[in-house]
């Protein structure tokens, strides 16, 4: 019974993660005072690019429409270790963080590498932006990990998100809302949203990761599209299953206040996007020294009140 | 030595008698004690032939005393460039040597601006020698002439080490139509559309100019009291319009959702609101030499006062989020900053100029029509940075929001004129006239012939004067500000093309 939750929690979640897309362009469309777009608008232009043709550079190798699919399956096979609707994925094993991990940065390299390839010296821009935020946001991550290490003691991305418990919110609230922060600064900058990065912009000299796919077009762009949409709702699974004990809920009402969580990050999200101006590149790094910062005060709490 | 100018007030004219013609060493020693001395600053300077001759002929204006100082000097094929003395010639120059072939010698920058230029061998535009840094760690990031948005091309070579730019090339032309030979042997029908289409943002900037200089150059084309007031309301009417899409603009570039989506709407009310005086969304049309050609009635005014009242009330709260936001301040301030001295050296004109404390604006310190019996107070700021620019913006709409609204309630009344009269200028006379464009400075020259045509007709876009601000603006700067910078001065490329 439980395998299955988990399984239509997968499902789901592949069905569902462009709708978080949609949901969050739509909520700030009615921030700045108009209707926005449809809340399926991400569905209808990912099924319109997957029509299309695709068009290469000449100066470009193999690795460029390569790309699109790696970080696509890396995504994918990184969504299996995570405990859907909280229950323990099956492939789970002790020390399978590093594997959750090491797909995450193997998808950011595969792109980086293709923005690269292209010769472009804006994706080129792009691509050394990223890797100097994204070192800055593994940093952030790592902590975050240790912190979850040492209130489960447990190893793998299950455990940790789901070993928890109730009693964690009892005997260190405080250091678990720190984390809870920390964790939505790097949901912010993973995502691309502001105030790091900008996902609207058209001005080439400004964008972090829309620059590195600026040669995209056709199918290997709505695959990219996807591939986001997959990875935010990544991330906010993994904020909303830090956010709510295990335990709690199991079964379907699990699986349903799962959902709802995701939706309701998401609009947390638009909230930031509506009414935030952009950090000028040189605060971006400030900001996500943020996140170990946080998150090492909590650790520091952990010690003193366990 | 007494100076030798010939002194005009704007808009003016006199007999080409008059100009001085001075020996070249005189000419340029002269001007350039009235420039140094911050007595004068470049408004224009160009060549024409004047039968077998060829002469130089220099436009300064006089801020303090309200006077436009013009002179003269007959040079054969080269002279001294008086670029090295004072960065303020640097484009002008360049556009003589291309347009005419003539050398100025010592310039040392030399290089097409509109690509050109008959006897040359400039082709393509952008198509010329750039300055490179060297070395492991620079690089070159090159910008159009395609942009992603819409609009008009340039191309842009910015070199970098990292983040950081050392330095910003721009290279424009490729908007050039040859507007001012097309106005050689005016004025005709074609004349008026051909000022209105030279930017099409400042359409009425340019009509009104344009008006104003076949008025100096006529003496029976004589606007009544009430044209003035029209005219000064669609000029403010395109100031509000441009200004407000602009603090939409740079709300965009910090991704400030909220005032980006309420300024775009609104400036579209205040187009809407010039279309309702003429048909036209620009303005064109609208002011003609010697009068207006529409009317505003009294159901104009009526649907026009409450719209006024209630978008000047939307986009003050809309800004007021704006300048209320830390992120968005923190964007705005130190942001490509233009100092005070810089500006003055290079002559910028208009908002830009008024956010680098230069203390300019024609409706204050040359005023024209309206303004000569309605004093203007210029705002202007001094950290010259992009948020002085914006906020020189917000300054001027409201500025321009407080005149308009008494204007439209206390229209003069409409005279039975009598139609106005046909066109027949002064023979042999030189007219300059200037109006404050949104951007800034715009100046129009031309001299008439034997028969009272345009022998020639010198345009000067306040861009001009502005793009080598904005490479001035970008040195030192984040890459990644650029078009935020860019977005400040908001210059027009097919104003500098011509």
């Amino acid at each position: 019974m439980s395998m299955f939750v988990w399984f239509c929690g997968l499902l789901l979640s592949l069905l569902l993660c462009p709708l978080l897309s949609g949901l969050i362009c739509k909520l700030k469309g009615i921030f700045v005072g108009c209707p926005g777009p449809s809340v399926w608008q991400p569905y209808y232009d990912i099924i319109k690019l997957l029509r299309k043709g695709s068009v290469y550079s000449q100066t470009t190798t193999w690795v460029l429409p390569l790309a699109p699919l790696i970080s696509l399956a890396a995504m994918l096979c990184a969504m299996l270790f995570l405990p859907f609707a909280f229950v323990d994925s099956p492939l789970a094993f002790e020390g399978d963080v590093i594997v959750f991990f090491y797909f995450l940065a193997g998808a950011r390299v595969i792109s980086v590498l293709a923005a690269m390839d292209t010769g472009s010296s804006f994706a080129g821009m792009g691509a050394s932006r990223e890797m100097q935020f994204s070192s800055l946001a593994e940093l952030g991550m790592f902590c975050i990990l240790a912190f979850l290490v040492m209130t489960t003691g447990n190893f793998s991305m299950s455990g940790l998100l789901n070993g928890a418990g109730i009693l964690i919110w009892s005997y260190s609230g405080t250091a678990l809302l720190l984390v809870i922060i920390a964790f939505f600064i790097l949901l912010l900058s993973e995502n691309c949203r502001v105030p790091i990065d900008d996902p609207d912009t058209h001005l080439e000299l400004t964008m972090i990761h829309e620059a590195m796919v600026l040669d995209y077009g056709g199918p290997d762009l709505g695959i990219i599209h996807y591939t986001a949409a997959l990875k935010l709702w990544l991330f906010t699974s993994i904020c909303s299953l830090i956010i709510v004990p295990a335990g709690l809920f199991s079964g379907f009402s699990g699986l349903l206040l799962f959902i709802l969580a995701q939706f309701l990050l998401g609009v947390l999200v638009a909230i930031v996007e509506g009414t935030a101006a952009r950090f000028r590149f040189l605060k971006v790094p400030q900001f996500l020294l943020a996140v170990p910062g946080l998150t090492i005060i909590a650790i520091i709490m952990l010690l003193l009140f366990k | 030595m007494a100076e030798q100018f010939l002194i005009l007030r704007n808009p003016g004219a006199a007999p080409l008698s008059e100009l001085p013609i001075l020996p070249f060493d005189e000419f340029r020693s002269q001007a350039l004690a009235a420039i140094i001395g911050r007595k004068a600053r470049v408004v224009a300077f160009f060549a024409y032939a004047h039968g077998a001759a060829q002469r130089l002929l220099l436009i300064l204006a006089s801020d303090q005393e309200g006077k436009l100082l013009l002179s003269s000097s007959e040079i054969e094929g080269a002279f001294e460039s008086f670029t090295p003395s004072s960065a303020q010639f640097h484009w002008f120059e360049r556009e003589i040597y291309e347009q005419h072939g003539i050398m100025p010698k010592g310039h040392p920058w030399l290089k097409p601006i509109r690509f050109d230029s008959p006897g040359s061998n400039a082709d393509e535009p952008g198509v010329c020698e750039y300055f490179r840094l060297a070395g492991e760690a620079a690089h070159e990031v090159a910008v159009g002439p395609v942009h992603a948005g819409v609009i008009e091309p340039g191309h842009f070579r910015f070199q970098c080490v990292g983040e950081q730019v050392y330095f910003l090339e721009i290279s424009l032309g490729y908007q050039h139509r040859g507007i001012e030979k097309m106005l050689r042997q005016g004025p005709d029908k074609k004349s008026l559309h051909l000022m209105e289409t030279c930017c099409g943002d400042s359409s009425c900037a340019y009509s009104g100019a344009y008006a104003h200089l076949l008025e100096s150059l006529q003496e029976d084309l004589c606007p009544t009291e009430r044209t003035q007031v029209m005219r000064m309301i669609a000029w403010e009417l395109e100031r509000l319009a441009n200004h407000t899409g602009d603090m939409g603009a740079l709300a965009n570039d910090v991704a400030f959702r909220p005032t980006m989506a309420y300024c775009g709407r609104i400036r579209g009310e205040f187009l809407n609101m010039t279309a309702e005086l003429c048909g036209n969304r620009f303005g064109r049309g609208l002011i003609r030499p010697g009068g207006m050609g529409y009317d505003i009635n009294d159901a104009i005014v009526a649907k026009l006062l409450p719209w006024l009242q209630a978008s000047g009330k939307e986009l003050r709260n809309a800004l007021e989020l704006l300048f209320s936001r830390a992120g968005v301040l923190d964007r705005f301030e130190n942001t490509g900053t233009v100092d005070s001295k810089t500006a003055a050296n290079i002559g910028m004109v208009g908002i830009a100029a008024r956010a680098s404390a230069q203390k300019q604006d024609l409706r204050s310190y040359h005023p024209y029509g309206w303004y000569r019996e309605n004093p203007y107070e210029a705002a202007w700021a001094e950290s010259g940075d992009v948020y002085a620019r914006a906020l020189i913006r917000y300054e001027e709409i409201k500025k321009s929001l407080a005149m308009l609204e008494p204007a439209l309630k206390k229209l003069p009344p409409a005279e039975k004129n009598a139609a106005t009269p046909p066109l027949s200028l002064q023979p042999k006379h030189i007219a300059v006239s200037m109006t404050e464009a949104w951007r800034g400075e715009l100046c129009l020259c031309a001299i008439t012939d034997e028969q009272g045509r345009f022998e020639q007709f010198k345009i000067v876009d306040p861009s001009f004067h502005n793009w080598y601000a904005l490479a001035m603006a970008l040195r030192g700067e984040q890459i990644s500000n650029f078009p935020l910078c860019n977005k400040s001065f908001n210059l027009s490329y097919c104003g500098h093309d011509l």
